[in-house]
């Protein structure tokens, strides 16, 4: 087993097992459910709609060389500056020289799992820079030191007593527990960050190819401060996220706040075009945009998943995934969790090293059902065990496989199976529920049926001769 | 008409009174049965791992056994789906995929065939019970079937249907469950207390493998629900 | 190469592979604002409609929406939100309305056309803008770095307060970005903003905590 297979092995009986976090994860989504279908509701066709949207970003990634090109050329000619970054570590140069050439000490940051896939503020730290998430989510789990739970809600698993806790540890501000007392303080520690800083990060959520804008979903805010505030601007923004056109927008938005927050759309969406232009009051001096592939190009290569790039990130395969709300955001140990987490991966990061995610999946395809765009979610775990078992396979599984087809084919030897299975679960009851029991997996938290004393075939083979 | 039967492999050994209760609900609407005695399994074990060519080896003596049924119908959402959705997958680009899109087609689910292909949605049974329904995940994402099995049990006399506020795998997931079977256990207990919420007392599923895995459970933890397979209530021998 | 070119070549490489379609989908045809009309959610066709609409999405987005009679009740309006939540500072732009609304005011008032000092904005207590459009169907206003007073007016004030003609106000999502391609295209404003409703949290246990980051009071004053 890889390491990375064992600790999670390790994480997901810790955290089945919590019947705490189980309550709390539960009781958040079901009531995000109750929103979602409201909204959906509010929708004329929303099957249609989801065709729709499917549509436009196959357009967008089936194009993508001209649609990066159009998006960069709309910038570039606003007087941003765009880069194009191969890989992590080269976007993470790029910005942090960006800053150095701007003399900047501190950075306000908006919530964007981009930064989180390529370790952006590790990097930023080792550089000497003071960087704070703003989105109150991500700062709290910043405070923590933790990685954000969710995609979309990064605390979602704390109560508001634990913040209250960090709160109080790590910033020595914590009045109450209460929600809004809570959100106030951050509001004023983060307002004085804003005033302060050099620099402001964000991510995407969309980009929009023919008019060259950046767009910016989000509630609180935040990132329309990180936008408005510092004499610096920096984007990153993996090069999926392309829409072909600026009224494509007028289904993505709606769409992607219905399921991805049980909103009919969210508090603020924000398009970027550039620095600050000519005769308006304020803004950036300097906007910078970094186009970031790290493998996926590898995904879109790969003509089969290359609707994986389609993905809004929109976290509604977590939220309907029953994996997910029973093991939580941190046991995937990955970037990305969930479905979406479990299908991109194996091909970001290593299919043998992570082939544990496809197959820990009972394939009940939730996720496919839920996903806006169409992405074939559970088809494509199924897709990646077949292709970790063939490059990779287990011995004892492929024996037995290739053993059972001929017992299981074979009207003897199947019977011999029946006889001999009645025979052992005679003497299964001296080795039940220990380790000697062959059927411990199954047998240590469930009853095994026994063997009918009439199989079906037998009834078959003596009532119709 | 000549109705073949493919009986799964844990109705054979642990839930033998599904398949007789299909054979009476069939033989009694006046159609003839017939039921290959082997293979007992229809592959999806090592498909879903991952196994496609052990799977193949398999499967290849199904379609053999199936080639010539008029109609195929199967008391399971899950092997019906690796029959009819899966099998012109794992076939494609190989001699028998004409032949796994030909079986495919004639390929049915026990309650979609009594609705859709018979128009049959009252059998005269009676069951005085409260119950629920579950949809196991293949029955519903891959074939499709939700209306078909709820028809059949608002025609029963004296049943109550109570739906579950979610609808939501139970764990069972095949191999899942024994390759992560904190997870699975984790997800069956979920949908116990589902179940438990609307005050059935039994969980009726067309699927047995995945009321195995309640049960199992069920059992283990001594919780007062009971599983039963939509045949067995229609067939109303109990 | 650049990594530009190197990013642009392994894309077309990878693209001569043709992709299965989307699911549920046997051709692409390329969505237009009228397929989006058709799934969207529904907008009634008379001005009527759409501004019990935009009330509707207003009352639930906890945002207040006014519809003045005529544009001689704005100065007064404006002074009693004035004096019922004791303003001693206000920013605005100039502009045809928001010159009206603060004329008579009696209170400092910050401009932002000319620039301005981040810490004097974050000291008022009210911010007063216009705006590019109002769209009823999802109760939202749409403002712009051009027509708003720049970036962080219609952000940085406690209360954002919104003035907006009825011939402002459009139906649906559609129309707002038809609208800005057809005012602005290619030559955007730096920032785009639609704003639904005051800024909003849920980040802590999922309850709803109003004034996150941004304004804790929107109110939208149709004239």
């Amino acid at each position: 087993m890889t390491t990375a297979a064992a600790k999670f092995k390790k994480d997901v009986r810790r955290v089945t097992a919590d019947l705490r976090h189980r309550r709390i994860i539960n009781a958040a989504l079901d009531g995000y459910a109750v929103k979602r279908d409201q909204k959906k509701a509010l929708f004329q066709d929303w099957a249609g709609a989801r065709r729709l949207a499917a549509a436009t970003k196959y357009e967008a990634i089936n194009s993508l060389d001209r649609c990066l090109e159009q998006f960069a050329r709309g910038l570039e000619s606003r007087g941003a500056k765009v880069h194009w970054a191969s890989t992590g570590q080269q976007a993470c140069e790029i910005i942090v020289g960006i800053l150095k050439q701007r003399n900047a000490r501190s950075v306000v940051k908006s919530k964007a799992m981009t930064a989180e896939e390529i370790h952006l503020n590790e990097a930023l730290a080792r550089a000497g820079l003071d960087v704070v998430e703003t989105d109150l989510g991500e700062f709290i789990v910043q405070l923590r030191d933790e990685p954000p739970y969710h995609i979309v809600f990064p605390a979602m698993h704390l109560t508001r007593g634990e913040i209250q806790e960090t709160f109080r540890k790590r910033l020595g501000d914590a009045p109450s527990d209460n929600p809004e007392e809570l959100t106030m303080v951050a509001r004023r520690v983060l307002r004085q960050k804003y005033i302060q800083a050099d620099a402001g990060i964000t991510g995407a959520n969309f980009a929009v190819a023919d008019a060259g804008l950046i767009s910016l979903t989000e509630n609180e805010g935040n990132a329309r401060l990180t936008g408005a505030l510092p004499r610096t601007m920096i984007t990153l923004v993996g090069i999926e996220k392309v829409i072909p056109r600026l009224e494509d927008l007028a289904l993505f938005l709606p769409m992607l706040a219905t399921v991805g927050a049980g909103q009919l759309i969210s508090g603020y969406n924000t398009l970027y075009g550039g620095p600050r232009q000519p005769g308006e009051p304020d803004g950036p001096e300097e906007y910078h945009v970094v186009l970031l592939d790290n493998n996926r190009t590898r995904l879109l290569a790969d003509a089969e998943k290359r609707d994986t790039l389609h993905c809004i990130r929109c976290g509604s395969c977590l939220n309907v995934c029953p994996i997910f709300r029973n093991i939580g955001g941190h046991s995937y140990g990955t970037t990305y969790c969930g479905p979406i987490g479990a299908v991109l991966t194996p091909v970001l990061k290593g299919l043998q090293e992570w082939k544990h995610l496809p197959y820990a999946s009972s394939l009940c395809g939730a996720c496919t059902e839920a996903c806006p765009v169409g992405i074939d979610l559970h088809h494509h775990l199924l897709e990646h065990r077949r292709a970790a078992a063939g490059t990779k396979p287990s011995w004892w599984q492929k024996l037995a496989f290739k053993l059972f087809a001929p017992v299981a084919a074979s009207k003897l030897l199947w019977a011999l199976v029946t006889k001999s299975g009645r025979l052992g679960q005679k003497l299964h009851p001296i080795v039940l529920g220990t380790r000697l029991d062959p059927a411990y997996v199954w047998t240590r938290t469930r009853d095994l049926p026994p063997i009918a004393k009439t199989t079906f075939k037998e009834w078959w083979r003596r009532t119709r001769p | 008409m000549t109705i073949t039967l493919f009986i799964p492999c844990y109705i054979d050994l642990f839930y033998p009174r599904v398949g007789m209760a299909m054979v009476r609900i069939l033989e009694k609407l006046g159609h003839k049965i017939v039921c290959p005695e082997s293979p007992s399994c229809c592959g999806q074990p090592a498909f879903n791992t991952g196994y496609w060519d052990e799977s193949r080896a398999l499967a290849v003596k199904v379609l053999d056994q199936l080639k010539d049924a008029e109609v195929v119908v199967i008391p399971s959402g899950s092997c019906g789906a690796m029959i009819k959705v899966f099998y012109p997958v794992l076939f494609a680009g190989t001699p028998q995929e004409p032949l796994a899109k030909e079986v495919s087609a004639k390929c049915y689910e026990f309650a979609q065939f009594l609705v859709d292909k018979l128009g049959v949605t009252d059998l005269g049974a009676k069951f005085p019970h409260r119950v629920t329904y579950h949809d196991g995940c293949h029955s519903l994402r891959e074939m499709n079937i939700y209306e078909a099995p709820r028809k059949l049990l608002r025609h029963v006399a004296g049943l109550e249907l109570v739906e579950m506020r979610q609808t939501v795998c139970c764990g069972f997931g095949g191999t899942f469950s024994a390759k992560f079977p904190a997870i699975s256990t984790a997800m069956g207990e979920v949908k116990c207390d589902l179940a438990a919420e609307t005050g059935a007392e039994y969980i009726v599923s067309s699927d047995s493998s995945c009321l195995m895995h309640i049960q199992g459970l069920i059992d283990r933890q001594r919780r007062k629900l009971k599983t039963i397979h939509l045949a067995e209530v229609l067939a109303g021998d109990f | 190469m650049t990594e530009r070119e190197n990013i642009l070549s392994r894309i077309r490489e990878a693209l001569r592979v043709p992709a299965p379609q989307p699911l549920g989908m046997t051709e692409t045809p390329l969505p237009k604002p009228e397929d989006h009309r058709r799934v969207l959610p529904k907008v009634g066709p008379s001005e009527s409609d759409r501004i019990s609409l935009f009330a509707a999405n207003a009352e639930e987005l906890r945002a207040r929406f006014v519809v003045l009679p005529a544009i001689e009740a704005l100065e007064s309006e404006i002074r009693s939100m004035k004096d019922a939540e004791g303003w001693t500072r206000v920013a605005s732009h100039r502009g045809e309305l928001t010159d009206i609304a603060c004329a008579k005011l009696g209170v400092p008032v910050l401009l932002t056309d000319e620039g301005y000092d981040k810490t004097e904005l974050e000291a008022c207590q009210a911010g007063v803008t216009e705006c590019d459009a109002l769209i009823a169907q999802t109760g939202s206003v749409l403002v712009t770095s051009r027509g708003s007073g720049g970036r962080a007016l219609t952000v940085l004030p406690p209360h954002h307060v919104v003035l907006a003609r009825r011939s402002q106000l459009v139906a649906d999502l559609p129309e707002a970005m038809a609208l800005m391609r057809k005012k602005y295209h290619p030559n955007y404003p730096s920032m785009i903003s639609i704003i639904t409703g005051p800024s909003r949290t849920g980040d802590i246990e999922r309850i709803l905590v109003l004034g996150a980051h941004g304004p804790k009071k929107l109110t939208i004053l149709l004239i």
